[in-house]
């Protein structure tokens, strides 16, 4: 019986079972990165539990009212949203000790030392009609509100940005700004 | 004395095809890693808003979804224009979502169940009024983390 020679086998085919694997692949998976804005949602309130006597004072609170027009009203007074992201620095802050603003508290903090770290908190109420997409805008805003004022923080201090920061220092300049945004119970205000 | 020979008529030179396959498997495994299987049709239009200070969802093996918006034009006839939930692959109503939580908690691993998070992916043009009975109902199943899926834009008109 011959030998069979080690002759080279047909590889024209090979190429083809590949395009058939790639398309597969094309056609059944999906690239997209996954981004968003995250939350954490309150628990449910405890029916036997005892209500929350605690008063906050009405100049540590930042209250956004959008309605069912998608209008924007805070703290009285309405709003263009394109305005919110320096209102609410400037409450977050209070820069100049305004008494309208909130109120600051002396507080030992990592790497800053005794540090008037302010108390404002943000409360945010939207209406049923509102549309998502003008909720998620201010949610937005407001977070970028947050996430500027720590980028300055973190400049000033460490002259690096939040992001670029150790765990540790990120930390500390949380437990500045703290990133409080209270939603309130739904209500239905504004009717559709 | 160099000739000049003239070259021959017709007979091109054939490229030599052996190193397509390699190509074509290197651009598969490519797609292989960088990809994930797609696990559900969404049925519902899904135009997601924008956003600037958006951060990536990380171990997607932990994120469960939640689809809100109009629903697509071939299911208009039998579910209308009003925006509807879907939860994996079939339209939902809001008292099924506390059973679809509980189900996905069951899938997950003990330890891995507090790091769990919902993904809201709801369109742009739905009603609060929908957003907010969905997450009172992540609220009663006490599925507190949650991300509203958004797409990164550099500015917000």
């Amino acid at each position: 019986m011959p030998r069979r020679e080690g002759g080279t086998f047909n590889a024209a085919s090979m190429a083809d079972i590949a395009f058939l694997l790639l398309i597969f692949f094309l056609v059944a998976t999906t690239m997209d990165i996954d981004t968003g804005l995250s939350r954490k949602l309150p628990p449910m309130p405890d029916r036997n539990a005892q209500q929350d006597n605690k008063q906050i004072k009405e100049r540590n609170v930042f209250v956004v009212l959008i309605n069912a027009q998608d209008q924007l009203m805070v703290e009285g007074n309405p709003l263009d949203i394109r305005r919110l992201r320096d209102e609410a620095k400037e409450f977050i802050a209070n820069p100049n000790n305004l008494s309208k603003l909130p109120e600051k508290e002396l507080r030992e903090v990592p790497y800053f030392g005794e540090y008037m770290v302010p108390k404002g908190i943000i409360s945010l109420q939207n209406d049923r009609g509102t549309s998502y997409g003008m909720y998620i805008k201010v949610q937005n805003e407001l977070a970028a509100a947050y996430n500027e004022l720590r980028d300055e923080l973190a400049m000033s201090k460490f002259g690096k940005r939040y992001e670029n920061l150790i765990s540790e220092q990120q930390d500390a300049v949380k437990d500045i700004y703290p990133q409080i945004i209270s939603e309130a119970e739904p209500k239905n205000i504004g009717g559709n | 004395m160099a000739k000049f020979q003239r070259k021959g008529k017709g007979a091109t030179p054939e490229i030599s095809t052996a190193s397509l396959p390699d190509i074509i498997f290197m651009l598969l495994f490519f797609f292989m890693v960088s990809t994930v299987m797609r696990e559900t049709t969404t049925k519902v239009s899904q135009h997601l808003p924008g956003a600037t200070e958006v951060k990536k969802l990380e171990r997607k093996s932990l994120v469960s979804y939640i689809y809100i918006g109009q629903p697509k034009r071939t299911f208009q006839g039998m579910y209308g224009t009003e925006p509807r939930i879907q939860l994996n692959d079939a339209f939902a109503r809001v008292n099924d979502i506390r059973d679809y939580i509980t189900s996905e908690r069951e899938k997950r691993d003990e330890n891995e169940r507090p790091l769990m998070t919902t993904s809201l992916k709801v369109d742009e043009n739905t009603r609060m009024g929908t957003v907010t009975d969905v997450k009172q109902e992540l609220r009663k199943a006490n599925a507190l983390k949650i991300n509203y899926s958004t797409r990164k834009v550099e500015t917000i008109d």
